[in-house]
Formats: C-alpha cells, structure tokens, sequence
C-alpha cells in the first residue's frame, strides 16, 4: 500500500510540480520551436514520452549494474548520451520497419529528440534522486506526461496569441516567451501540494 | 592508470555495442525503395502542393503504385505528369478535369446585412470565432479575403463583400479551399453548366431571411435534373459533376437564381484592374 502511494506521488509530482519544461526548464527548444499547431505539439509530446521510458529502461541497468560496479559514475553522462543517441536511431529502425504507420506519424519528431535535454535530464535525475527500477520508470512517465501536457497548453495558448492583435515591440517571440513565463509561473504554484495531499 | 583504462575500455565497450547493433539492425531492417514507386515519383513536380489531396509528392507516388489513386489527381504535373505514370503503371489515364475554385456564396452587400459591427482583427479567421462572424447569414462569405491573400496567383479578389476567383488566372492548387474558415470554397470543373452560390445550411425559410440570395432547398433543381446530379442535403442543392452533363435545366428551374453559371474569365476586364 505504502509502494503504491509512493508511486501516486512520485508520479503527481512529476507531472505537476517538477514538471521538466514549466518549472526545471529542460526542453526548452521543442518546447518553443514546435509548439505552433497542436497535433504537432501531440505527436512532439508522444515522441518524447516514448524515447524517455526507453532511455530510462535502458540507462538505469547500465548505471547500477556497469557504472557503478566499476566505479564509474563520473562517466553517466557521456555513457547516457551515447546510449541514448544509438537508442533513438535503433528505435527509428525498429519502427520503420514494424509498425510503418506509427514511423510515419512521428516523422521527423524521433531523431529531432536524439540529444534532447530533457531526455537526458530525466535519466540522469532518476539516478541521483536514487530511485528504484520501477519508481524510476514511473518518474519518467510522469515527466513525459508532464512535457505533452506542456506543449499542448502552449500550442492552445500560441494558436490564441496568433489571433490577437499584439503590440509591435512583442510581436513574434517576445509575447511567446511572455506567455511561456506566465505558464511556468502558473505550474510554480503546484509546489509543495502533491506531497502534502498525501501527507 | 588503471582507472583509467577501465573507464576506456567499458566506455569504448558500450559505443562498440551500440554500434554493432545499429548496423546489424539496419541490415536486417533494411527496406528496398520500391522501383515503381520511385520511378513515379520522378514524374511528379515535387512541390508538395497537396491538390492531389495527399500529404506531398512522395505520399501521393506511394498511393499510385498501390492503384489507391487515380493518376490524374496532379495539378501542376497536368495533363503531361499523368500520361507519363499511366504509362509507368501500365493503366489507362482519364484525361484530366481543368477545375477551378468556386466561391460558393452570393452574399453581396444589396442583398444580406451585418448583425455586429466587427472590429477586430481583420482576418476571416479571427472574425468567425466571433460568434460566427460579423454577418446575419452564419455560413456566408466574411469577406477579408483571407483566400485572396493565400492565393499563389493573385487570381481571387474581393468585391461587394464577397470573394470571386479569376478563373483564368486560377491554378485549380485548392490552398484558398483550406484556408476558409467557412468552407465555401470547393474545386469545380471549369466546362461546368451551373454552380450553387450558396453554403447556407438552415431551413428555406430562416435562409431567406438572412440572405436574398439563399438557397432554400426547394427540391426543384432535384426534381429536374435529368441526371439525377442534383440532391440537396442539409437544405442545400448539391451538384455531382461526374453526373452533370451541363443541360442548363436546373439553372431555369431554380427560383431563387442560386444556380447559375457565373464564372468571372476575367476579372480585370470586369471590375477593372485597381480592384485586384
């Protein structure tokens, strides 16, 4: 009972209050720069939320069973990047040949997140926040979850901004990261309530 | 030192793995480019215009060599493009339609009012997510000439409120027909007998308040046409132009004039070339 609840929370908080774009700002760049119509802002999110579970499954072994056993641990980063580089071109292959459809939907999203930060954020968190196996992989999917929600609030909130008129000095990216700031500072609220609901 | 080569070693090890098995993959995941598909790709234009009602050349080339699409879907390939992959595919090609985009509304300013007075941004756009736009009629022409201002040709201008294609400057590329936030616009075959001018969906009776012009699903046209190209849906005439033979008699039958011929061949001479 206690392991579920933990979970809940691990996963709430990671959604919501640790959310890896609005309040640890990784993935800044997807976060700005494909957030214009909202099905691509969905199938960035997806994307992401794919490749981070994978990554995770993949990075967390390798830390506690190889880096670890062999003191490495200095080495997690260019290890992660590595790993999770060929992963994401792997995954390319697998699917372009499997399950054409889906190849097709993500389009040019997958190798786009090769060396996104947020990918690597969350590996690299889930190992010095010393998660087990499974609280990792429900960490990651809580900040998956939490970078899809992101990018559609932004992409519904950009598609509103596109049909206002805006002042001259901030048109363009200037009123984006305005509102982008707004948003952050909207999630900046949620901290402290997850872990306290279940108190 | 040690330390050192044991940090080398697994680190080479894990690039090492992860490269053999990316090439593995690709080797065993490998996809021959289908030749066909290839081959028909080369006779389309490739600019991804989208007419064909596919996502891009490539799209459309893939849909060809399955036979799920008919060749003569290509705008700007033409008449050239399709002949070139009906002989790739070894199939007959229909010659291909000369079509054109149709503003479907005759709502000019005589004969349909403003409810409000919009002074937003002047999109059509932004206007008809203002309760449907400034006009009384809710599926009629908003008139800021947000398809004028797709058109690659210049070849829609506005007049009286209300948007008209140059015919013999449109492209038949269909961009204006995605971009109208009302739907009006649809791609007709330029050798047609008739066009409905009106998208106006309610009842006959509640259209005619709003619009002189408006179609009032009336069934006369349906009853008419003796090719049975005529049916009106949602209180709307709707003409099947594979059916259509252009014998003209809906257009006498119709009492409220919507069905007309009226394609404007050129524009300039009509409303002269400042209103371009």
């Amino acid at each position: 009972m206690m392991d579920i609840k933990n979970l809940i929370v691990i996963l709430l908080s990671s959604v919501l209050v640790n959310n890896y774009v609005l309040t640890r700002f990784l993935g800044i760049c997807p976060f700005l720069g494909v957030s214009k119509k909202i099905d691509q802002a969905m199938g960035m999110g997806i994307s992401v939320t794919i490749v981070m579970l994978l990554a995770t499954a993949v990075t967390w072994p390798i830390q506690n069973f190889i880096l670890d056993a062999f003191g490495l641990g200095y080495m997690q980063t260019i290890v992660f990047i590595l790993v999770i580089a060929s992963l994401v071109q792997m995954l390319e292959l697998v699917l372009k040949r499997l399950i054409p459809s889906l190849y097709k939907g993500l389009g040019v999203y997958l190798p786009l997140i090769t060396t996104n930060c947020a990918v690597l954020g969350v590996t690299i968190n889930n190992i010095e926040d010393g998660f087990t196996f499974i609280e990792s992989m429900v960490s990651t999917l809580g900040c998956g979850l939490g970078f899809l929600l992101a990018m559609l609030l932004f992409s519904g909130i950009r598609s509103r901004i596109d049909e206002r008129n805006i002042a001259k000095p901030f048109q363009g990216i200037a009123i984006t990261l305005i509102a982008a700031s707004f948003l952050s500072l909207a999630f900046m609220g949620f901290g402290g309530i997850v872990e306290n609901i279940f108190a | 030192m040690y330390d050192i080569l044991i940090a080398f070693a697994i680190v080479s090890a894990v690039g090492l793995i992860a490269g053999i098995l990316l090439a593995l993959l690709s080797h065993l995941l490998h996809i021959e480019d289908d030749k066909t598909v290839k081959a028909v790709r080369e006779c389309l234009p490739g600019i991804n215009c989208g007419a064909c009602g596919f996502k891009g050349c490539d799209d459309y080339a893939a849909a060809l060599a399955e036979g799920k699409a008919k060749p003569n879907l290509c705008v700007p390939g033409g008449q050239a493009a399709a002949d070139e992959i009906g002989n790739i595919l070894g199939i007959t090609v229909e010659p291909l339609k000369d079509v054109v985009a149709f503003v479907h509304c005759n709502g000019n300013c005589e004969v349909t009012t403003k409810k409000a007075v919009y002074e937003g941004v002047k999109t059509c756009r932004a206007a008809s997510q203002v309760y449907g736009g400034p006009d009384t009629c809710r599926f009629g022409c908003i008139g800021f000439g947000d398809c004028a201002i797709a058109c690659p040709s210049n070849a829609i201008c506005m007049r009286d409120g209300i948007a008209h294609v140059d015919t013999s400057r449109c492209l038949g590329c269909g961009l204006c027909q995605t971009i109208c936030p009302k739907k009006l616009i649809s791609m007709v075959p330029q050798e047609t007998a008739a066009v409905i001018m009106c998208n106006n969906k309610d009842k006959g009776a509640d259209a005619r308040k709003v619009c002189k012009n408006a179609c009032i699903g009336c069934k006369k046209c349906e009853k008419t046409c003796p090719q049975n190209a005529i049916t009106v849906v949602d209180n709307l005439a709707k003409i099947d132009y594979d059916k259509c033979t252009g014998c003209g008699a809906c257009m006498q039958s119709c009492p409220t004039g919507c069905l007309k011929k009226v394609f404007f061949p050129n524009l300039e001479e009509d409303f002269g070339p400042e209103n371009l």
